[in-house]
């Protein structure tokens, strides 16, 4: 295992106002003390969205607010800089012009939280969101499997870092976790988030893949103890992609690191969010379980791509009081 | 009014209110003014008074309605004894089609009576919404199918006749389809009486039953304040009272209907234990706490009001409980975007507070969650009290509202002994990730309803109610149905006045009988038995050093009794009461071997109890039938030791919901005086086959058999104190245990008056009764001798649920 040091790079990250994470020494005792229960866990995430309700102004607020949320994505082998280019136009352009107006939001500057493909794309999308603020998160280390070289995924966020990604959403290895090797699994995401330098680093822990609720509290711990900034569900491409349960599980364990640490870490859902409707339960969850910090783009991310239309749809209805159909909203 | 742009910024929570539209115009189509609803018609009370209804959210006057006086309820009566007529001939599916088209009808309706409940009551509209109606749907959708099973899952049973229930404010709906469900699916009709506070919702369901076209005078709705709740208790029309609220008001009602032959049901108070062990995934027993205390603002019988923590975990707990307390939300039962809604009434709120202050007075540190509260209406904060002990009134004592207390304990053991360190016995919450433990305690701990790693969980198809003075009785399951039914042989009693009993009493009185003279004999005299009492598997001479006279039925003298006094009975009773934990946890094979081992011995001495009963009742044949069934109710109790040890009920849980037959603990049974050896054998077998500890008092003109009885007990390898004879005075033995605490049911077969005498004394501590009101029963008759009602009578419904996955 690798010894504890604490990261050299600058407390802040580049974009954000959060403190960088600068992990602590592998846990074991307190890894291994997480407990869940399944039912009960169903039963909460059940409940947070009949429990609370946004409707009119305030439902408006939350879906522009869960725009600059958004990891506005695209990771497919057919990507191209042509349609990466159309995707960085809308995360510039999120919501139509004539629909800020009416929400009298105008002047506020809302853009997506960033734009996420793969290594490949990263030059592409730099160059597209030049003159903006909004970071490149690439997808690194052999996503989705991460079954590459070791090596090989350490480089490529390197390579992705300098080609100006400022953000990297690594994908853990989830054999170490579901051999039950944390220490395996530290020292990995350690290694990553030295090679992740100043770019901000997401832990996909694909919990699709991790079998257990159990095993997704131990590992959100383990990757937040190894320097994590966000801990992530998924990759998208795993069968069960972000749910609320597992969901739950993540934002507890990182209420639980902040108690013990006083690091806060951030947490982003992906795959499978595509409706208004569900980023809000998500964003209700984020304002019980951790507190509204966790509403704001710093901790909190969604990955997704047709989210954002559907948002738009919902934000016409509430300017003009008709339902809209999808074509007449601009497509990423 | 608040900008999009300034709530982008703050992210907060606005309103979201649901819309009273419906609710208020129906609330309009009848002028805000309801009367009662007798035989399927609106009936202007004849007293001619109404009372009114608030919304506790906002003090708004929702609407009047009658306040039922003696005329209507002898109208509702009468109607519903007309109804019985029919309903009870009814084939079962008839009456599942109507209990059917009850369920659905009320889906049709659901919002607007979620709408209503929660306006009338105060609760959140998510709770009416999402619990209350699609669990009033539930249960009439579960019990059409009772109706429909009737005849061959409840062979032998009848209904019990016109039944009349009262139900409280907390989940007024709810506790009305509890009430109303099962009493419909077995054939019986009621007279229904909802809370004063919560009417309005039961009156909506009025219209409702006439919608889904059940007959006339099968429902009959009374409204009504306190003293319309005493009059159906006290009429004589109903053959059962059926009850839900307050321990207080259960034991008035337990002693207005003793000794009148009706049936009772009592669903009352509780302190329910809420154990968090070291290994329970802690977040969600938070989430669990939020289910258990702060769900309809605490105002649940069954709230987990007692947290206990184990030591080493307690600061840490406490303090994420002390946060989730931050986020609840107070508000309007309305709005959507709440936790917590209105405490139903001013009344109920300042008893609430008041129970604070006294917790605080007391030395306990009261945390209150700072949420903000409405100005108007009626509130009360989410509320944690620390720093409290078992002694601490705020422990003890039923809130009934938004506040929980939490101790510590260190071993599982005294988790347990703190449990049931309580005098109710209604639910209990256990959260541990280590099956063994929490299984083993939810086996332990003395309540109706056990939650693992949940709680607050309700099924049509699982059994509700408690142990000890949380009342007795189920709601849900086939436990629930026996509580609307008789058997089938028998009629609902009417006690009579007993027959005189001077004669006899004056010429059992102890001490020796009179001189008649007798001729002068020569030879040996018989060497004397001195008869003595049974008590911690030992004889005993009796407390008061008295002895009486048993008379063979020729007149003579057969024998001397010890005469048995209270302080016997108290000895009795401590002896079972010790006995019984372990005689209970002894598994139902080894119990069977010792009941039989009994019937083994009986049958070894049969022809010296077969001369014995013929002395006693000059009848050699029937005194020969007599040991003969004796033995054969043995090996019947024997036989039912491990055949009746409970069920897996299915609830919509994903895992196991599982109903356990255990033993009630230390019985008293009184034994009636015919067939002095088969009445005896055949209550005490079932009792002890299903692992009670007993205290009997045996037939009082023929106790000499009981004590010749002990002989083959000391025998049989029956463990001490699991069977204690006391011989002496029925009825003033029958008292005495009547009235002891720690007695937790009493079987009694006397007379009328000491039926009445032992259902009054009952509500001491609330204990089960189970007497004959003098109503003479055939021994001999396999149903009326060994019928189901014996194992029911010897056991207690625990429903576990544990739900499964990880």
């Amino acid at each position: 295992m690798l010894s504890f040091t604490p990261p050299a790079q600058t407390a802040f990250s580049e974009n954000g106002a959060e403190p960088r994470n600068p992990g602590i020494p592998l846990d074991l005792g307190w890894v291994m003390d997480a407990h869940v229960n399944l039912s009960a866990t169903e039963r909460r995430a059940a409940t947070l969205g009949t429990r609370r309700s946004v409707k009119k102004e305030w439902q408006a607020a939350w879906l522009l607010r869960a725009i600059t949320c958004i990891d506005l994505t695209t990771l497919s082998g057919d990507d191209t800089p042509g349609n990466v280019r159309r995707l960085c136009a809308k995360a510039r352009q999120p919501v139509r012009p004539d629909l800020l107006e009416a929400l009298g939001v105008a002047d506020l500057t809302i853009t997506t939280g960033a734009i996420c493909v793969y290594h490949s794309r990263v030059a592409d999308a730099v160059q597209a969101l030049q003159g903006t603020n909004i970071p490149v998160a690439a997808v690194s280390t052999g996503f989705p499997a991460g079954q590459s070289p070791f090596k090989l995924r350490v480089q490529e966020i390197r390579e992705s870092v300098a080609v100006g990604a400022r953000e990297i959403d690594i994908v853990i290895s989830r054999e170490h976790v579901l051999t039950g090797n944390w220490v395996a699994l530290y020292d990995e995401v350690r290694q990553f988030r030295d090679a992740c330098g100043r770019a901000h680093m997401k832990s996909i822990l694909a919990t699709g893949e991790l079998g257990t609720l159990r095993n997704v509290a131990r590992a959100s711990l383990v990757c937040m103890m190894a320097g994590s900034d966000f801990i992530k569900t998924s990759t998208g491409k795993e069968s069960v992609n972000a749910i609320l349960e597992v969901g739950l599980i993540m934002c507890r364990m990182i209420r639980a690191y902040q108690e013990r640490t006083g690091e806060k870490i951030g947490f982003k859902p992906a795959g499978g969010i595509r409706t208004a409707k569900q980023v809000m339960n998500w964003q209700i969850l984020m304002k019980e379980e951790l507190g509204d910090d966790w509403l704001f783009p710093d901790l909190f991310r969604v990955g997704a791509s047709a989210l954002l239309t559907d948002i738009e749809r919902q934000l016409s209805h509430h300017v003009t009081g008709r339902y809209a159909a999808e074509h007449y909203m601009p497509m990423g | 009014m608040v900008t999009v742009a300034e709530v982008f910024k703050t992210m907060s929570y606005g309103p979201a209110p649901e819309a009273a539209d419906v609710a208020k115009a129906w609330l309009e189509r009848h002028q805000r003014q309801f009367d009662l609803v007798i035989d399927n018609k609106w009936t202007a009370p004849k007293s001619g008074s109404y009372l009114e209804s608030f919304a506790p959210a906002t003090g708004e006057r929702l609407a009047a309605f009658a306040d039922a006086g003696e005329a209507d309820i002898n109208a509702a009566a009468a109607a519903a004894r007309i109804a019985f007529a029919t309903w009870s001939q009814t084939p079962g599916h008839v009456r599942a089609r109507h209990l059917y088209a009850i369920a659905r009808v009320v889906q049709k309706h659901a919002r607007l009576l979620a709408v209503l409940e929660a306006l009338d009551n105060g609760k959140s509209i998510r709770e009416t919404r999402d619990l209350d109606v699609p669990l009033v749907v539930r249960h009439f959708y579960h019990h059409a199918g009772w109706a429909q099973l009737m005849d061959r899952e409840l062979h032998g049973f009848q209904p019990v006749g016109v039944i009349g229930q009262i139900i409280p404010w907390n989940f007024p709906l709810l506790m009305l389809a509890w009430k109303v469900a099962p009493a419909l699916a077995m054939g019986n009709t009621v007279v229904i009486k909802p809370a004063p506070a919560t009417s309005l919702s039961a009156l909506l369901f009025a219209e409702i039953l006439v919608e889904a076209g059940l007959p006339p005078g099968v429902v009959n709705i009374v409204t009504g304040g306190d003293q319309t709740g005493a009059l159906i208790t006290g009429h004589p029309a109903f053959d059962k009272i059926a009850f839900t609220g307050s321990t207080e008001v259960g034991r008035i009602i337990r002693r207005a209907t003793a000794g009148s032959g009706k049936r009772l049901s009592l669903e009352l108070g509780g302190k329910s234990p809420f154990i968090v062990f070291d290994d329970a995934d802690q977040d969600s027993a938070i989430e669990g706490l939020v289910d258990a205390i702060w769900f309809n603002q605490g105002q649940v019988c069954c709230a987990g009001s007692r947290l206990l923590v184990q030591e080493n975990v307690a600061d840490a707990f406490l303090a994420k409980v002390r946060r989730r307390m931050s986020t609840l939300r107070v508000g309007h039962s309305l709005d959507k975007s709440i936790d917590m809604g209105a405490i139903v009434d001013a009344r109920q709120r300042e008893t609430i507070d008041r129970w604070v202050q006294r917790g605080r007075a007391e030395g306990g540190e009261v945390y209150q969650a700072d949420c903000p509260l409405p100005a108007q209406g009626c509130w009360y904060p989410p509320t944690l009290i620390t720093n409290v002990s078992a002694a601490s009134s705020v422990v003890t004592e039923e809130i009934f509202g938004p506040v929980v207390v939490a101790m510590t304990f260190r071993t599982p053991s005294e988790a347990i002994a703190l449990a049931n360190n309580t005098r109710y016995g209604l639910a209990a919450s256990i959260w541990s990730e280590n099956v063994n433990l929490a299984l083993d305690v939810a086996h332990k701990v003395k309540a109706g309803s056990v939650w693992v790693n949940c709680t607050n969980l309700f099924d049509a198809a699982s059994g509700f109610g408690g142990y000890r003075e949380s009342g007795y009785g189920r709601e849900g399951g086939r436990e629930g149905l026996l509580e609307y039914v008789r058997p089938a042989w028998q009629a609902r009693p009417r006690p009579a006045a007993d027959p005189p009993r001077a004669t006899f009493q004056a010429k059992s009185a102890p001490m020796p009988a009179p001189i008649n003279g007798s001729a002068f004999t020569v030879g040996f005299p018989t060497i004397d038995r001195t008869a003595k009492l049974f008590i911690g598997g030992a004889q005993k001479r009796p407390d008061g050093s008295y002895s009486r006279p048993i008379f063979a039925a020729d007149g003579h003298v057969l024998a001397q009794v010890a005469d048995g006094n209270r302080k016997d009975i108290r000895d009795a009773v401590e002896a079972a009461a010790k006995a019984a934990p372990g005689w209970g946890k002894k598994n139902g094979h080894s119990r069977a071997q010792i009941v039989y081992y009994i019937a083994e011995n009986l049958s070894a001495r049969a022809e010296e109890f077969v001369q014995r009963l013929t002395a006693l009742t000059g009848d050699s044949d029937s005194a020969r039938r007599e040991v003969e069934a004796a033995i054969e109710r043995l090996f019947t109790a024997a036989a039912y030791a491990d055949k009746f040890g409970g069920t897996v009920q299915e609830t919509t849980l994903r895992g196991l919901t599982i109903a356990v037959h255990e033993p009630v603990g230390v019985i008293g049974i009184v034994c009636p005086d015919e067939n002095p050896l088969l009445a005896f054998v055949s209550l005490i077998a079932p009792a002890v086959a299903r692992g009670n500890a007993v205290v009997v008092v045996p037939s009082e003109r023929h106790a000499v058999v009981a004590a010749d009885f002990y002989q083959v007990l000391e025998t049989s390898d029956v463990p001490d104190g699991v069977i204690n004879i006391v011989t002496g005075a029925r009825d003033s033995l029958a008292k005495t245990l009547a009235d002891h605490d720690a007695v937790e049911s009493v079987w009694y077969f006397g007379g009328s008056e000491g039926s009445a005498q032992v259902e009054k004394l009952s509500a001491g501590n609330m204990k089960r009764t189970w007497v004959g009101y003098g109503v003479a029963r055939d021994w001999f008759d396999a149903e009326q001798g060994a019928g189901e009602e014996f194992l029911h009578e010897a056991t207690q419904v625990k429903n576990i649920w544990v739900p499964t996955g990880e």
